[in-house]
Parts: structure tokens; sequence; C-alpha cells
């Protein structure tokens, strides 16, 4: 019996919305502060997918005040208390790296319908 | 003191109680066969003889098919000893779980074997540095200097000279791991870290002989 992959799989969330590269999602994070317990938000577009199973990561990028900020997201951590898909993005490759070297209008994504 | 034998499976992530993320390496720990006990009055120290695997009768060897007889024991395939100081009372012939020796946050030292690297050269064996690549150096990873022709013992190799030879698969101790998680129904224990050995190799987990707080 493969006690791994058993293992794995109890872990893994069934409520992930399908979302891909190109994407606008809304993460909720929970945040500890002390002992005390919040949820915070972070909004951007998906940038890449990047592993599978457990191990399974996306980066959401969004640009605040000016300055980029990226995060990479854990997709099955159990800290993520949901991820909504804000806007469906148009994008022709699986990584968006590119993204980071535009800014304003040129890092704009069209919108798929 | 508290020991079990077990078969690394290998290794993954699980989420602790805060959502992090923590590397585990998953040991299979099934129920360990108490073989016999060392004693202070007898042997001269305190130990108990563990046991894992089935065997066919007729695989146990005639001296080891006796021993097993006379301590009135089902034959095992793997046989290790555990040193321990007095307390723990295993009956010889009674199964000893995972669950009764360790439990989540235990401190635990973890004893395999290690990898076979084969012969291996200097600088992967003993760390020692390369040479140049490039620019006419004909000198890559060689094993360089041995030791000075003369003065003070030289013109000599001296015995314990680091050089070239086989590497690995030895006996490897990694002191204090944390106990992440035991899982009894499926006799799994899932260990911080990683633990010497390949995927299906036979390791020794004891309490650890370091035990301090704060260990990782």
């Amino acid at each position: 019996m493969d006690y791994i992959r058993l293992l794995e799989e109890e872990q893994l969330k069934s409520d992930i919305p399908a979302f891909r590269a190109g994407d606008t999602v809304r993460v909720a994070v929970k945040i500890r502060e002390g002992n005390r317990e919040r949820v915070q938000n972070f909004e951007g577009v998906v940038i890449g997918i990047k592993g599978a199973g457990l191990s399974k990561t996306f980066i959401v990028r969004r640009v605040s005040y000016g300055v980029g900020v990226e995060r990479i997201f854990l997709m099955n951590s159990p800290r993520l208390e949901s991820i909504q898909v804000v806007r469906r993005g148009k994008v022709r490759r699986a990584k968006l790296y590119y993204l980071r070297k535009l800014r304003g209008k040129a890092a704009r994504i069209k919108e798929r319908r | 003191m508290k020991g079990i034998i077990g078969i690394k499976l290998g290794m993954t992530q699980v989420f602790d109680d805060e959502g992090l993320a923590v590397p585990v390496t998953v040991v299979l720990a099934e129920p360990n066969r108490v073989v016999r006990r060392r004693t202070v009055a007898k042997e001269g120290y305190d130990a108990v003889q563990l046991g894992v695997g089935a065997v066919r009768p007729h695989k146990v060897a005639q001296p080891q098919r006796k021993d097993f007889e006379q301590m009135g024991v089902e034959p095992v395939r793997y046989l290790r000893e555990f040193r321990m100081p007095g307390a723990l009372d295993l009956e010889p012939g009674t199964l000893h779980k995972v669950e009764e020796a360790f439990a989540a946050g235990d401190i635990v030292d973890v004893i395999g074997t290690s990898k076979g690297k084969g012969f291996a050269g200097v600088i992967k064996r003993w760390g020692f540095h390369r040479g140049p690549t490039t620019h006419g150096s004909k000198y890559h990873r060689r094993v360089g200097s041995l030791g000075a022709r003369t003065s003070g013992g030289g013109g000599r190799v001296h015995p314990g000279r680091k050089l070239p030879g086989r590497m690995g698969h030895k006996r490897v101790t990694t002191l204090r791991l944390r106990i992440e998680r035991v899982d009894a129904d499926r006799n799994l224990l899932l260990i911080h870290g990683a633990v010497p050995g390949p995927k299906g190799s036979l390791v020794m987990v004891r309490d650890s002989v370091r035990n301090r707080k704060g260990a990782v």
C-alpha cells in the first residue's frame, strides 16, 4: 500500500475552484497576530501554477502603491480560507513572468468569455 | 528510553496545527516482536531486543532458530537491540506497537544505513576543493598532495589520509528529530525532516540521547 500517497490525498482540498494563469483571484489568507487570527484578502493576477498534488503552488501578483507584490501560495494549505475567481483572463502562456516588466496599460490582460 | 524498528517509506509534507507545511519522513513501524531483555544483572547492561518481519521457519539459521525456541518467541526477519535503562518492561514474546513507543512531539534519534555512493572521489567524499576547469588546467578533481617529502614524519603517507574510496552505506544516526504525528491505525511515524537511508530501508527510532528543549 502506498501510504505516502494516501497521506497526501487525505490532505488535498476538494473545494478549490478551477483557475489558470491570467485569471484574477481573491485569496483569503488566515493570518496570526499574536494569538488572534484574522483573514486577509490578497487579490491579483495568477502568473503561474507549479507542481502537482499536495505541493502544488500558485503565484499571485498585484501592484500595490506602485510596487509589485507577488505571493506564492500552497494550493492545499489550510491557511487559505477561500480562493475566489474574480475575472478570467485570456493569455497564451502558462507562466506570465513577462508581466513583471510591464506597467500600467501594458500589463492588462484581456478577459476570457 | 523507548525504541522501535521501522521501514523508511519516503518523504512528504503535512500541515501542522498552524496550517504550516512541515517536511516529514514517513516510517512504517509495524508492531515489533519483543525478543529478549538484557539486564544489568545478567549481561551487565539494560537493553531490549526487538524484531520485525515474518520469516519462513526454514529460512532461519539453525543457531538463531534455537535461540528463538529458547526464548519461546516467534522467529523474525530482522533483530535490533535498543539500550535502555531499567524501567521499560517489555515481556518477550509480546508485540510492541508504535503508539506505545512514541507520541507526537517526542524528540528522537533515527539510526539507518546511508545511501551507498559507490567509489567516490575526494571532492564528493571529503569536501575537498576542485581545481580550475579551464585556462590550461589539467588539475580538475584530483587528490593532490599526500604530504611532505621531508621534515617531521614526512616521506610517507600518514594513516587516516583522506583519499577516494567507498562512500555511504554506513550506519548513520540523525540526532534530535521531532515526531510530528503517530498514526496508530496504520502503524506510521511521521518524523520531522530527513532520515538516513534509501526508501524501503530499515531504521531504528529511539528516544533521543540528546534531548534538549527546542529541538526540531
